[in-house]
């Protein structure tokens, strides 16, 4: 067994351990320690999510808030008005996310770079104002109340949510480790290193894209929708906040941009720091701002990305590297 | 008439906005970097104005003597000293570094001056108005400030086309490697273009004070209008900005004479129509590169 196989049975293990912990958490965690991993795991989510977008797929958008938005606004629709129920309404908010950022695509994917950037920004800040600015439905700025999970009892209902986000992020982690072992993730490579050869080599660079920036919207409009399952009242100015995508890019930043295990770290260093100057919330984000731009300045590839770098280290296995009879080809006797 | 008026004040507020604008194409047009700290740093100029008039007790638009050095000085330093380090590896150290600061200029401001909103006075100034009809004025202030942009404009583009500087900065924007075998360093010539930048910043704060009142978390709505100015004006185009402002101003007051809430979705909207229809802009002037 070679090192590195070794490595992904210990990065298996691992996982598997943390997701037994994780599910029995409700037998014998107390509610706060379940409120703060919820909290925890969908920073979390997210973070993976942008990471699988501008880490791998190199579409750096600054407007994933509009998914979390419009998840969140979907399931006041479908639980609210419509009267499904909520928890079954969770998978169809990532649908409905998703079909509304497919004619976002059409209109992102003529820019590149900085354009892309602000492009997504000025979508998030137009579907931010739209819900804002409509008075009766959505409830304009003082935004809707979701009353309709008052039929559950409070214990069931935050179980459930918290399985649900326990879910959703092992299966964006799932789904990211698995489309990057696919074609899918070999064209993505090949794209970030070189968009024009991959599309000469037969990469479909536009359909790969936006695969990715679908999928991308959709967890995060679930995440979304979970995330106000636990605040039960949605208004425009939390739903569609920066936040959504800030907290996540510093997360990425710090753990390592273009790595899986990377945001996992990140997020435990930004929740850690968040926890500990929880009073000082002005102090806390300028740590964070100073942190991103020395990391930025010293490690670019986050603390993940430089470990890797001097040990080369993998716990998931989605590099594909070159049978050793092809790498070292001095040493091998026919 | 009310169409009138409304298009006279979108035009004036145009002004503001292409002043917003104008920073942005500058980094944007030289550097191809993106600065997600420049509203952040217009509100820090209209602060650093505040602080100089109370402290010298000088009016606001006399602040503007002892900023527009300093803030040149800043911005150099800030260049050549931390954008300079990740240069060449695309655009994503600029927009994480520049976040960054965003996030740090935020806080610092609000751990110095409170959340209080703050005002810059320039006395009479700020009330005094040219009646256009019987009931319909112009303030000067707003016109003030679109003659500001104007002559920023044409003396950026006499710099531009006339001094050996300029024509460095145009030619370090079109290709720096090119640029570094005839003898000009890039970087030297990236941080003047932010020190320019800076100082063009620092009018900006003043003139956005004037206007309006300010608080630390006001930067990263000037800078969705400051980037919608250049998306529209065209990719880093120094003039576009002018034309870029007007039209932003002009769509929102006339959204706002349909709903008040539509003043500033209908400057989204008209940018993402821009988008749509001609993605460069509407006077591109940078070729593209990769």
């Amino acid at each position: 067994m070679t090192a590195l196989q070794t490595q992904h049975r210990i990065g298996a293990a691992l996982a598997l351990v943390t997701l037994a912990a994780l599910i029995s958490v409700p037998y014998w965690g107390s509610a706060y320690l379940q409120r703060s991993i919820v909290e925890f795991l969908y920073f979390l989510a997210l973070a993976q999510i942008w990471n699988f977008m501008a880490g791998y797929a190199g579409m750096f958008s600054i407007g994933q808030q509009a998914w979390v938005g419009v998840g969140a606004y979907a399931l006041i629709v479908l639980a609210q008005d419509l009267g499904l129920n909520p928890f079954w309404a969770v998978p169809l908010t990532g649908v409905i996310a998703a079909v509304f950022a497919l004619p976002t695509s059409w209109l992102l994917f003529r820019l590149k770079g900085a354009y892309f950037a602000v492009a997504s920004w000025v979508i998030a800040e137009t579907i931010r104002l739209a819900v804002n600015a409509d008075i009766n439905w959505l409830g304009g700025g003082r935004g809707r109340s979701l009353t309709t999970m008052g039929q559950f009892e409070r214990g069931f209902r935050e179980d459930v949510t918290y399985l649900l986000v326990v879910g959703i992020t092992i299966l964006s982690l799932v789904l990211m480790v698995w489309m990057l072992r696919s074609r899918i993730g070999l064209g993505l490579m090949a794209m970030r290193d070189n968009a024009a050869g991959a599309g000469g080599v037969g990469v479909a660079v536009n359909r790969t894209r936006r695969i990715v920036y679908l999928a991308a919207s959709g967890l995060a409009g679930v995440v979304g929708a979970l995330i106000f399952m636990s605040a039960l009242n949605v208004r425009p100015d939390a739903a569609f906040s920066i936040n959504w995508v800030a907290y996540p890019i510093f997360i990425v930043i710090i753990g390592g941009i273009g790595t899986i295990e990377g945001p996992i770290i990140g997020a435990i260093v930004f929740y850690i720091l968040r926890e500990y100057l929880d009073d000082f919330e002005a102090w806390s984000l300028l740590a964070f701002g100073l942190i991103a731009i020395a990391m930025m300045l010293f490690a670019p590839k986050g603390i993940w990305g430089s470990i890797q770098s001097r040990w080369d280290i993998e716990l998931f296995p989605i590099r594909r590297r070159l049978p050793a009879r092809f790498s070292t080809p001095s040493t091998q006797e026919t | 008439m009310d169409i009138f008026y409304a298009s006279v004040n979108g035009v004036l507020l145009g002004g503001l906005y292409a002043l917003y604008g104008l920073g942005l194409a500058l980094t944007f047009g030289i550097m191809r970097t993106i600065n997600l700290a420049h509203g952040d740093m217009i509100v820090f100029g209209s602060f650093m104005s505040l602080v100089v008039t109370r402290v010298l007790g000088l009016p606001a638009l006399a602040s503007l003597v002892v900023l527009i050095p300093a803030m040149f000085l800043l911005g150099r330093l800030f260049q050549e000293r931390v954008m300079n380090r990740s240069l060449g590896e695309g655009i994503m150290p600029s927009i994480i570094l520049t976040f960054g600061l965003s996030v740090v200029i935020q806080n610092a401001l609000l751990l110095t001056f409170s959340a209080d909103r703050q005002t810059l006075s320039a006395g009479q100034l700020q009330t005094m108005s040219l009646p256009l009809t019987e009931d319909f004025a112009i303030g000067v202030l707003p016109l003030m400030t679109l003659c500001v942009v104007i002559v920023l404009l044409i003396a950026l583009n006499w710099f531009f086309r006339h001094t050996m500087l300029g024509r460095a900065f145009r030619a370090t924007s079109d290709d720096p490697e090119v640029v570094a075998l005839m003898g000009i360093d890039p970087r030297r010539t990236y941080g003047l273009a932010m020190g320019l930048a800076f100082a063009i910043i620092a009018i900006t704060g003043v003139f956005m004070g004037l206007r309006t009142n300010f608080a630390p978390f006001d930067g990263p709505a000037r800078l969705i209008f400051a980037f919608e100015v250049i998306i529209i004006g065209g990719m880093g185009s120094i003039q576009g900005v002018l034309i870029g402002g007007v039209i932003l101003g002009v769509a929102q007051t006339m959204g706002n004479l349909v709903n008040p809430a539509f003043f500033q979705l209908s400057g989204h909207v008209a940018t993402l129509l821009v988008l749509a229809i001609r993605p460069s802009g509407l006077f591109p002037e940078t070729i593209e590169r990769d």
